[in-house]
């Protein structure tokens, strides 16, 4: 290359595909859900389990208030239901 | 006062983002809360094509808040061995490098840069997830795929020979850590999790991971028949160091063969054992109680 030296205006990493953190990044993925998981707060004993198990992050139990699902990307998979011991969760169809 | 918040839910809230590209009931993500649990945001995650690549979503999106490196098939042990070594000369020592790959890119395709890392010691986790099938490409049978179980490559008669037990196979490397765990464990993932973390050199975990789609259940039923795997004596987990095998809790009570559940229990929520015959699962019965007498005799 001789005295002339490479220019690289941008750093390599910026012209690297790089991909960012994003929720929904395979879209609203509770499109998906043929069955929805419905919580019935007055059974459930705050055990934490559906949350530990749902595979899409989208559980919270909140130990005053119970479980809340996020439906937009809840994908139905019904593990929640299957994990909790006292049958708070019951999967309805859409 | 308030009592201190367990590590499980409340630490694997925040990198996994919802809204991924996996199946529903998939163990995968479920795995990555675990781990996410342990290294939060500070890991670099190193994965060779299999259905985790797809998981994460395509381009410019990633469901994972951490750092992830898309490899060739074979090769994430020689990747994931190069960025230890380089995090090292940075000086940089508190973020963990963790391959992460499928059992067709470990049990076969990725077997020879394992085993080169493994050799070499490099200080980072090969976690292998096991969904028993190449499942990215459409269920086709791997060195991991169980005696009995249908795949679209052995479509008649099940697959004629035993999964190939890997976790043997890097115990036999004398590396400094080996583990076996399963999805429905998490507490007991965590735990491993977080003894490998302390541990220098190559930490091996091979990881039972129960898919809906290739082995044909419904997909509420992850979870249950990952335990119904660990109840029946089929998938015993432990960790090994020092020289030796230490049983888990979770497979403690199954070392006493009239407590395990019948194997039927496991096989009958599996499509994929669906045309299995009696012979077939005393053999796997036979083969069960082998591995079995191969822990007893190394604990
Ligand atoms: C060298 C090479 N051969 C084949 C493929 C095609 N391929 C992509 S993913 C995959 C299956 C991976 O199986 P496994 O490692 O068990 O992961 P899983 O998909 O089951 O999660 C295959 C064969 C590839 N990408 N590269
Ligand atoms: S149905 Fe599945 S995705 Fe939806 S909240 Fe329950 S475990 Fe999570
Ligand atoms: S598993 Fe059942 S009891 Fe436990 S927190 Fe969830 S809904 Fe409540
Ligand atoms: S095929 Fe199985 S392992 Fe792959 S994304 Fe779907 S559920 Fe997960
Ligand atoms: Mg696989």
């Amino acid at each position: 290359m001789g005295k002339d030296k490479l220019v690289i205006e941008k750093p390599l990493y910026d012209r690297l595909p790089i991909a960012k953190p994003m929720v929904g990044v395979a879209g609203k993925t509770g499109l998906w859900r043929v069955e929805k998981p419905v919580v019935n707060n007055s059974k459930c004993t705050r055990c934490f389990l559906c949350e530990i198990y749902c595979p899409v992050n989208v559980i919270r139990v909140e130990p005053e208030t119970g479980v809340e699902i996020d439906y937009d990307y809840c994908k139905g998979c019904g593990i929640c239901a299957d994990v909790c011991p006292v049958n708070a969760i019951e999967m309805k169809p859409e | 006062m308030s009592r201190p918040k367990p590590p499980l839910p409340y630490n694997m809230r925040e990198v996994l983002q919802p809204g991924d590209a996996a199946c529903p009931g998939c163990p995968i993500p479920m795995a990555w809360k675990v781990l996410s649990a342990v290294f939060g945001e500070k890991m670099i995650l190193v994965i060779p094509a299999c259905c985790s690549s797809v998981v994460v979503g395509p381009y410019p999106g990633n469901a994972l808040k951490a750092s992830i490196i898309h490899v060739a098939f074979a090769s994430a042990a020689a990747v994931a061995s190069g960025v230890a070594e380089a995090l090292k000369r940075r000086g940089i020592n508190d973020v963990q490098v963790i391959a992460w790959a499928g059992d067709g890119g470990t049990a076969d395709i990725g077997m020879a840069s394992l085993s080169g890392a493994a050799e070499r010691n490099h200080d980072f986790i090969y976690i292998m997830y096991d969904n028993e099938a190449y499942m990215n490409t459409g269920i086709q049978r791997s060195g991991a795929t169980p005696y009995g179980a249908w795949t679209t490559t052995t479509p008649i008669i099940g697959k004629t020979e035993h999964k190939k037990d890997v976790a043997r196979i890097m115990i036999a490397h004398n590396v400094p850590y080996v583990a076996t765990a399963s999805v429905g464990y998490p507490h007991d993932l965590y735990a491993k999790l977080q003894r490998a973390k302390k541990i220098r050199g190559f930490k091996f975990i091979h990881l039972h991971a129960p898919c809906p789609v290739g082995w044909r259940f419904d997909p509420r039923y992850t979870v249950r028949i990952a335990k119904l795997a660990v109840e029946t004596g089929l998938w015993i987990l432990y960790e090994y160091y020092d020289g030796k095998i230490h049983l888990s809790g979770a497979s403690r009570p199954y070392i006493d063969p009239a407590r395990r559940k019948p194997i039927e229990e496991y096989l009958k929520y599996q499509g994929r054992f669906r045309n299995i015959t009696p012979e077939k699962i005393e053999e796997i019965k036979r083969y069960v109680e082998m591995n079995w007498n191969w822990i007893k005799k190394h604990m």
